[in-house]
């Protein structure tokens, strides 16, 4: 058979960003993911108007400490991820292995600092009234966002520590970064919600 | 990166199709199933369960058409009837209708873009796995007396913990956990499958229109199913851990889970809709002998369509005292969506009017959709008038209505699109008699069962009842449905009698018996487990049909799961990547959640160990495991 051809041999075998198929894999995750963050955000707008002050009388905003120390922390994280994204697209091993300590750190750093608001500090309960369920359950699913995206660095930190590393991990380690950038960015617009709403809404 | 389209002649290096065949198959009998990587066989599972389904869905349609024949019939009382007719809703929405699609979707898409598997073959399984777990959870939970029985829609406070001790809705928020991951696991599949892995020369603007349809149905999955996940969640745990979502007397409201619902609801009819436009602009384009008229405005309708849908909602809820400025934005935003499905239409009629007509039974199924669709369309478009609406809310006719618009516009193009890619599946050609046979009764069934509605509708009878007083005056609309809905069974018997005679003793079919247009027919049938031993290269969105001789592909390795990847608009070769092969980390992450989500039924901490048990599988799942891919490995 003779028919012309379009030789591809000598295309790279990895490619990052955009062109990388997880990374698009990972942008409709954080769509389906931030859809319903939207939405339950939606929700606690919706609720507000049953009533007539905000947080519902007898109950108190919730305290800023702990949410405040886990947003500095979360927006600190963001410059060791950084770092590892550039360094996974150069491939280098080192600095990917300690960026990816270091998240992971701030990582369980953030969940200390949420278990904290969970124990207290929220002044609400899930069951108190409509406003302590929608509190929780913004705080709880971006806590899974927090808990999914730590266990993905830790994961791949693994990975990589263990040694005999493929190219694909460095692609796995950028994109995952994708992921970790949306767990902060969520938390600063929960935030603003949540901690800040309650005084200005 | 481009490649230069250099020229030369491949006699001298043909591609080794037996080691393809082994490195993109699978293994045979069960282990295959569990750990499969070839999306042919998930999407085959896939067809063959949502089916299954549908005929579950159906006996129970038929029980309730028993119950309805005649006045005060006691075939079932009210308490199984209620389980009875939520069952269906939900098993023909969920377990049915979005599967189906996306079942259909992820067998045709990769070969009509010209790639070897969808981008994430692993994921493929576990999606088919999590839905399975999940129809099959509340099909036994139906079986022991504890079905859903609130409504497809469960709406509050009827649903709520007040109103519906027990665990049936609960039962009904966990199907609804399940089938929503499995449905946007098959959306983000088909996304990045389209935008990433089109062969060469397919620009977005030569992308079939069955590609097309598939990825705005896709991205309608991925913005609207979230809006039910969080619903079903909140009414989950309003049951469970008395959180007050729903309960206005903590502040909470009925109304906002109407909101969520149909948020997702109304969107959900156009997923399930979109699909089908694309089987039929494929359908009608190979029978007409025509490239399909007006191309670019059908592209951009469907588009169109996606946002739009996502603007009506409310009109599912005019009956609940809304203000009348909404209500309005809502009634013009109703009617503006018959205009791209408008166009649509006479697109489809311009093709037909204008090609070279060959009557085969797809195309019959096709016409009949159109001409059933049309009066369903019409009858939406009333709906979308509030007095009107107001008149009919709750009524048979809304009933009428969307089995008109949903069997009418998607299981007819559905059965056509069987009809027309079984030789594709199978390697065999179904018997055009039969084909015909089936369409003429289901067309006649359907319409005597479901055109009485609009009237008894009218008459003022409102659905979910049990039963009626023969004073009424709603007996002979009754009797004529059901005796239509015996006449449908029919059809769907014939239907099924086709496709078993064609796998069995079906005439060989080659590679593109109706001579149609798109990649899918540019290899063998049934398809390697490859797809294609060379990927092909277009420059028309009707490749086959395209004079030229294109160049294929070569380069791309056959010893190790090697894809091409390439750019999301104009489809120019990037790189080439390893594709993962098969394991049962997928299913035992199903599994792991399954019992997750079935356990968070009856206490918080089944979503604690859910966690645990998908925390453990999913490492397994992508802990390197120094499979060959293809790349060197860099020095640790």
């Amino acid at each position: 058979m003779i028919r012309r051809s379009l030789d591809v041999s000598d295309l790279p075998s990895i490619a990052f960003g955009a062109k990388a198929p997880l990374w698009w894999g990972v942008v409709g995750m954080m769509a389906i993911e931030g859809t319903a963050l939207a939405l339950v955000a939606a929700s606690y707008l919706y609720l507000r108007g049953n009533f007539d002050q905000w947080p519902p009388a007898g109950t108190d905003p919730p305290a800023l400490g702990a949410a405040t120390a886990e947003l500095i922390a979360l927006l600190v994280s963001l410059w060791p991820m950084i770092l590892v994204d550039r360094a996974a697209r150069r491939e280098q091993r080192g600095p990917v292995v300690i960026g990816l300590a270091v998240v992971t750190l701030f990582g369980l750093a953030s969940l200390g600092l949420r278990s904290l608001q969970f124990a207290g500090a929220l002044h609400c309960r899930w069951n108190t009234n409509a406003y302590g369920s929608l509190v929780w359950l913004l705080l709880g699913m971006h806590a899974l966002y927090v808990i999914t995206s730590t266990v993905e660095n830790a994961l791949i930190l693994a990975v990589l520590v263990r040694g005999d590393v493929e190219r694909k991990d460095y692609v796995d380690a950028h994109v995952n970064a994708l992921f970790w950038y949306f767990t902060v960015a969520t938390w600063l617009a929960v935030y603003v919600l949540v901690f800040l709403g309650a005084r200005w809404l | 990166m481009s490649v230069p389209a250099r020229a030369l002649e491949i006699a001298h290096e043909p591609v080794d199709r037996e080691s393809l065949a082994r490195i993109w198959g699978q293994p045979p009998g069960l282990v295959g199933w569990l750990t499969s990587a070839n999306h042919k066989s998930v999407s085959i599972r896939y067809m063959i369960t949502a089916f299954g389904f549908f005929a579950l869905g159906g006996v129970l349609a038929a029980i309730m058409r028993l119950q309805l024949a005649w006045p005060d019939m006691h075939v079932v009382g009210p308490d199984l009837y209620n389980q009875i007719f939520t069952m269906h809703g939900s098993t023909m929405m969920f377990l049915f209708a979005v599967p189906i699609m996306e079942a259909v979707g992820t067998y045709i898409v990769p070969l009509m873009i010209g790639t070897r598997n969808v981008a994430f073959p692993r994921m493929n399984n576990f999606g088919y796995w999590i839905f399975l777990i999940g129809g099959l959870m509340v099909w036994v939970a139906f079986v022991l007396n504890i079905g859903p029985d609130a409504g497809w829609f469960a709406y509050v406070p009827l649903a709520g913990p007040g109103y519906s001790p027990g665990k049936r809705v609960d039962i009904w928020a966990q199907l609804i956990t399940f089938t929503e991951i499995a449905a946007l696991v098959a959306a983000v599949e088909i996304i990045v499958t389209t935008f990433k892995l089109r062969c060469p020369g397919m620009a977005l603007h030569r992308m079939p229109l069955f590609v097309w349809a598939m990825l705005v149905t896709a991205f309608m999955v991925i913005f609207a199913m979230p809006a039910i996940m969080v619903a079903s969640t909140m009414l989950a745990m309003d049951r469970l851990v008395d959180t007050h979502f729903f309960n206005p007397a903590e502040g909470g409201d009925p109304l906002l889970w109407q909101h969520l619902f149909w948020f997702f609801g109304h969107p959900e009819v156009y997923i399930i809709f979109i699909p089908a436009t694309g089987f039929v602009s494929t359908i009608v384009s190979t029978f007409a002998r025509r490239p399909i008229f007006g191309y670019t405005a059908m592209v951009l309708s469907l588009v169109a369509t996606g946002f739009l849908g996502f603007g009506l909602w409310v009109h599912h809820m005019f009956a609940t005292g809304l203000p009348q400025l909404g209500a309005s934005f809502f009634t013009a935003a109703s009617m503006m969506i018959a205009i791209p499905s408008g166009i649509q239409v006479f697109c489809w009629l311009a093709t037909l009017r204008s090609g070279r007509l060959v009557m085969r039974a797809p195309l019959l199924y096709c016409c009949g959709f159109i001409a059933i669709f049309v009066a369903g369309g019409l009858t939406g478009v009333m709906q979308a008038s509030v007095p009107f609406d107001r008149q009919v809310h709750d009524t048979y006719f809304v009933v009428a209505h969307f089995h008109y618009v949903l069997i009418g516009g998607a299981v007819f193009p559905l059965l056509g699109a069987i009809l027309y890619w079984l030789p594709k599946f199978s390697g065999r050609m179904p018997s055009e008699r039969l084909g015909r046979w089936s369409f003429a009764v289901l067309f006649v069934g359907f319409n005597l069962t479901f055109f009485p509605m609009h009237l008894l509708g009218l008459g003022g009878m409102p659905r979910r009842v049990y039963t009626y007083l023969p004073e009424t005056g709603w007996a002979t609309g009754n009797l004529l449905a059901s005796i239509g809905a015996a006449i449908l069974a029919i059809g769907f018997v014939i239907f099924l009698v086709n496709v078993v005679r064609t796998l069995t003793r079906g005439a060989p079919a080659g590679d593109n018996p109706w001579g149609a247009s798109t990649l899918e027919w540019a290899t063998t049938s049934p398809p390697p487990p490859y797809n294609f031993a060379y990927i092909p290269t277009v420059d028309d969105h009707d490749a086959l049909w395209s004079a030229t001789d294109r160049p294929v592909v070569t380069g791309l390795r056959d010893d190790v799961r090697e894809i091409l990847v390439s750019d999301a608009i104009d489809a120019t070769p990037d790189h080439r990547q390893h594709l993962d092969g098969g394991s049962i980390w997928p299913f035992l992450t199903a599994v792991g959640a399954g019992i997750g989500i079935i356990t968070a039924i009856f206490t918080p901490w089944g979503v604690t160990i859910g966690a645990i048990l998908c925390a453990i599988t999913l490492t397994g799942w992508f802990w390197p495991r120094g499979e060959p891919s293809g790349e060197a490995r860099t020095s640790a």
